[in-house]
């Protein structure tokens, strides 16, 4: 049961004089304020956040936390966001004195332990996409995009071209086009075909002299593995562009293929998704890009270098890359979700890695197949780690939707797979079920769905019926937005 | 192997059910020529035992705050944490749920976050503030970019030369290739000449973006310079330290139009430099044109009130090239620890915290520019908690002898390029204090840097 009082806004919970945090008397000798600062500086009164005992913020937000559904609690299979377990040996060691109060701005001697992992992570993010120069930096995918094309940007400059467009099939991510605007590129959206992959003819009419980047995710949303790519990148390359994979699905793929090899240039990966970053209720991602080695010098700096020094000096360092375009955040990098990506790969090795690809597969392909009578996929034979359903076909038959579908969903305690998306197929579900989920969870999850479509069409629109709240008005919320709970004073 | 489920009998059925009969035809779609005929090369699996152990060893290596006593600074600082902000952190509920697109699956974040917004806007004094972005320096690009939006000039910004050199530089590689002009007014000692500024002011610059307190801890006149920017049509961006807001004036109060800062402060370890937390709020009359995500409060069918994700149509899922931002995944556990932080800390604490490492750090000044061969570099300018050393023998020198009394100071200014004055800025050494500082260590300090 919720406990409505504890969950109160915060502010309604305060009291004056009330305190959650008491701090020592000062130490050194009392001046009057206005002797340091300049009174017209100072704040004429004083910031007025709520007062409450840290029993009150306790309760507050663990009773706030038992509203939401997560990996730990639930079946998540939300389409393109590889909700898996996050495992609690990361939390832990992310959390080690010498590891998590670590001052980016130290003295490198005291540092070399943390740089040693980290460029073993360059090393190893390499290998896996067959790409050998990583930059560590990008805080999440969406940066990893935007740093990979400034990159490809500045090779172009140095050889004197000037490219515009930045072409991508019309199933990607919204981050693509938004990442390729924002590095002032011109946007192509291209069609897929039939199938769902890319139309290699509509390819074909867009590339010529101007083609900077071809995006693509691949597998791709559509969770199909894109067959011709390496027909593909021959065809960008030919056109003197180069090729992005958007690494989101890349949790299909480990150890079987490498962007590398299939022709990608330059690719990001989702340290939150496929190396279970966690995902943190919205962030911190990490989002660290792998480019081909003429794309090296252009990386932005500083990156993590292994020097051949006798024992004295220090064996790792921090370095600009020659040709760097510059830097893209401050520091180094979301380094606490590197670690735990760091931590994941040194548990799995190789084999393990393999494993989790094939286990997202399999997982995937079984929780299609068992539902493919009710919920049709219109693309593909075999899906990779996820697929896509449509409910087109029951919205005809008796309206219910893919939205219905996804609220009753949290009734029975499933979290509900992403829906409407991609655009490309309608009443999409997209179900990502996984490696780390069982296969009773699959038949469980199955059944569920067979039920919920059995039941009243009208109840299912006023789906979820067991849940806190249900159906907010978002219309209401965007016409006039409530964004916080206290007017400006 | 960890964390799999599926025994080899299980696999076989659901194998048997999929119509195929290995894991291995389930790869059929990746052409044979594209497959990865070996191993991948990385090092092998480790247990959790010996995982523990290998990253106890690396961790080893390092020699981190806990072992020494942190005064460095630059935009990322030793403040206190309370053991309950990592409490509610580690919850799984927060930590292991995705962005809450699914309203009803995630009251307990979007309340939060709400909560965040609310709890920003109170310490900044403005309208509106989103649900965080990414860090300091990605903060000053994006209200950049709202700002030529805005105003509709696309081609010249102004910067102040005393900004975080790192923030000048992300904001440089932001927009030095899209044909806008980044101007950047030289500071002199330690602050910037407001003359200065409306000399490089013009009715065709989109914003003006102010570091108050600056990099090197200095007040710089942010009141006057927001005027300045008015006076052009600009916008006023200032850059603020959160703490610094116990005591100083808020953005809001000065007519600030968008206010940023690095939220690390407020409860996030210093874990060698991120993940970290961007704070952007702004005045409401620009709430659609802000980068980020958005709480809102609304009904639901029930009439009750509830919390969703607001005003998604600016942002790239839906929007695509049109976005006001690409951002997608944003710092969202690091708000949950900021929203904790300020509960916590209240009224009286946040107060509290601004004005003990207001009071240390002056007091460590003072007594540190009493050793003869050391000086304050910017000797008459006010500063907040934070304040540059210059060192007769050079700041290695400096360095070097703090820390082998055990502490660390800095960055030191030569590691960074400054447009003016760059001889005099060379022999710099930030120096942070906070309110987790004593009047010992600082006593400390200065015996050994006399001897």
């Amino acid at each position: 049961m919720r406990n409505q009082l504890a969950t109160e806004l915060l502010f309604a919970l305060s009291q004056p004089g009330r305190r959650g945090a008491l701090f020592p008397d000062s130490d050194v000798p009392e001046k009057p304020l206005n002797e340091l600062i300049p009174q017209s500086a100072l704040a004429a009164k004083p910031t007025d956040l709520p007062e409450v005992t840290e029993p009150d913020v306790i309760r507050h937000f663990v009773n706030l936390s038992t509203l939401n559904m997560c990996v730990d609690t639930h079946f998540y299979p939300l389409g393109s966001c590889t909700m898996k377990y996050n495992p609690k040996r990361h939390e832990r060691l992310a959390g080690l004195p010498g590891i998590v109060d670590l001052h980016p701005y130290q003295n490198p001697s005291d540092l070399q332990g943390m740089l040693e992992l980290l460029y073993g992570m360059q090393e190893m993010l390499a290998e896996i996409s067959g790409l050998p120069a990583v930059s560590l930096q990008p805080a999440a995918g969406a940066q990893g995009e935007f740093t990979a094309l400034l990159t490809a940007k500045a090779y172009f400059e140095s050889r004197g071209e000037k490219r515009t467009k930045v072409l991508f099939p019309n199933s990607a991510h919204g981050t693509n086009p938004a990442s390729a605007a924002l590095a002032g590129f011109d946007c192509v959206q291209l069609e897929s075909s039939e199938e769902g992959l890319i139309d290699l003819d509509d390819l074909k009419s867009h590339l010529d002299d101007q083609t900077a980047v071809f995006m693509v995710t691949n597998p791709n949303t559509l969770g199909l593995f894109e067959k011709d790519i390496k027909q593909i990148a021959q065809m960008v390359h030919d056109a003197g562009g180069l090729v992005y994979i958007d690494g989101a699905n890349m949790n299909a793929i480990l150890g079987y293929t490498r962007p590398g090899d299939f022709g990608g240039d330059m690719m990001h990966f989702n340290v939150h998704k496929t190396f279970t970053g966690p995902h943190g209720a919205g962030g911190p991602g990490a989002g660290p890009i792998a480019v081909r080695d003429f794309l090296a010098d252009f990386l932005p700096g500083p990156v993590i270098k292994r020097t051949e020094t006798d024992s004295t000096e220090n064996q790792f360092v921090l370095e600009d890359p020659p040709k760097s375009i510059g830097r893209i955040r401050t520091f180094y990098g979301n380094i606490g979700i590197l670690v735990r990506g760091y931590c994941y790969l040194r548990t799995l090795g190789a084999e393990g890695l393999k494993a989790v690809s094939e286990n997202a597969v399999l997982n995937a392909n079984y929780l299609k197949v068992i539902l493919k009578d009710v919920l049709p996929v219109p693309n593909g034979d075999l899906c990779m780690h996820e697929f896509v359903a449509s409910a087109s076909k029951i919205k005809s038959e008796n309206g219910i939707t893919a939205m219905d579908i996804a609220k009753r969903l949290l009734d029975f305690g499933f979290h509900a797979p992403t829906v409407y998306f991609p655009l490309v197929v309608t009443e999409a579900i997209m179900v990502e079920p996984t490696e780390t989920e069982s296969k009773e969870t699959l038949d469980a999850f199955a059944e569920t769905i067979r039920k919920i479509l059995k039941e009243d069409p009208e109840f299912l629109r006023e789906a979820p019926h067991s849940t806190d709240i249900s159906r907010p008005d978002e219309v209401i919320a965007a016409r006039n937005p409530i964004l916080q709970c206290c007017e400006p004073q | 192997m960890p964390y799999l489920f599926n025994t080899p009998e299980q696999q076989q059925e659901m194998l048997q059910a999929i119509g195929v009969d290995s894991v291995e035809a389930l790869f059929a779609t990746i052409p044979s020529e594209l497959r990865l005929n070996r191993q991948l090369n990385i090092p092998p699996a480790l247990t959790e035992m010996e995982l523990q152990t290998h990253v106890s060893n690396l961790a080893e290596k390092n020699v981190g705050p806990s072992s020494r006593v942190c005064m460095l600074g630059g935009g990322a600082y030793d403040h206190f944490i309370p053991a309950a902000v990592d409490e509610i952190a580690r919850r799984g509920e927060f930590y292991t749920a995705y962005t809450p697109y699914q309203a009803e699956a995630s009251q307990g974040s979007l309340q939060t976050f709400f909560e965040f917004q609310s709890l920003i806007c109170r310490l900044t004094g403005m309208d509106v503030s989103n649900a965080s972005l990414y860090e300091g320096g990605t903060c000053v690009s994006e209200a950049a970019f709202m700002a030529m939006r805005v105003t509709k000039r696309h081609n010249r910004i102004v910067l102040l030369g005393s900004m975080h050199p790192e923030y000048r530089q992300v904001v440089e590689s932001y927009l030095n290739h899209l044909n806008c002009e980044v101007i950047v007014v030289p500071s002199v000692n330690g602050c910037v000449d407001p003359a200065d500024v409306d000399k490089a002011m013009n009715d065709q610059t989109a914003c003006l973006v102010i570091q108050h307190p600056n990099f090197f801890g200095t007040l710089e006149e942010a009141e006057q310079l927001t005027e300045i920017a008015h006076k052009y049509g600009a916008l006023s961006v200032v850059s603020y330290d959160p703490i610094s807001l116990g005591l100083l004036n808020r953005p809001g109060d000065y007519g600030a139009d968008i206010a940023i800062a690095e939220g690390q402060s407020l409860g996030t370890p210093l874990q060698f430099g991120g993940p970290y937390l961007g704070l952007f709020s702004c005045s409401k009359k620009f709430v659609r044109r802000m980068p980020g995500r958005l709480i809102g409060q609304t009904v639901d069918r029930n009439g009750k009130s509830c919390f969703v994700l607001n005003l998604q149509a600016r942002e790239q899922h839906i929007r695509r090239d049109k976005a006001t931002s690409n951002i997608c995944s944003n710092q969202g556990l690091i708000a949950i620890r900021a929203t904790v932080y300020l509960s916590l800390l209240g009224k009286q604490g946040i107060r509290e915290v601004a004005e003990l490492s207001c009071r240390k750090a002056h007091y460590a000044a003072e007594q540190l520019s009493q050793i003869e061969g050391i000086s304050l570099l910017f000797n008459d300018r006010p500063f907040f908690k934070e304040f540059v050393l210059s060192c007769s023998e050079g700041p290695d020198y400096l360095l070097r002898k703090a820390r082998q009394a055990g502490f660390d100071l800095g960055p030191e200014l030569s590691r960074f390029e400054f447009q003016t004055d760059s001889e005099t800025y060379q022999t710099g050494v930030l120096v942070a204090i906070t309110e987790q500082r004593t009047r010992e260590e600082i006593d400390r300090l200065v015996m050994a840097l006399k001897a």
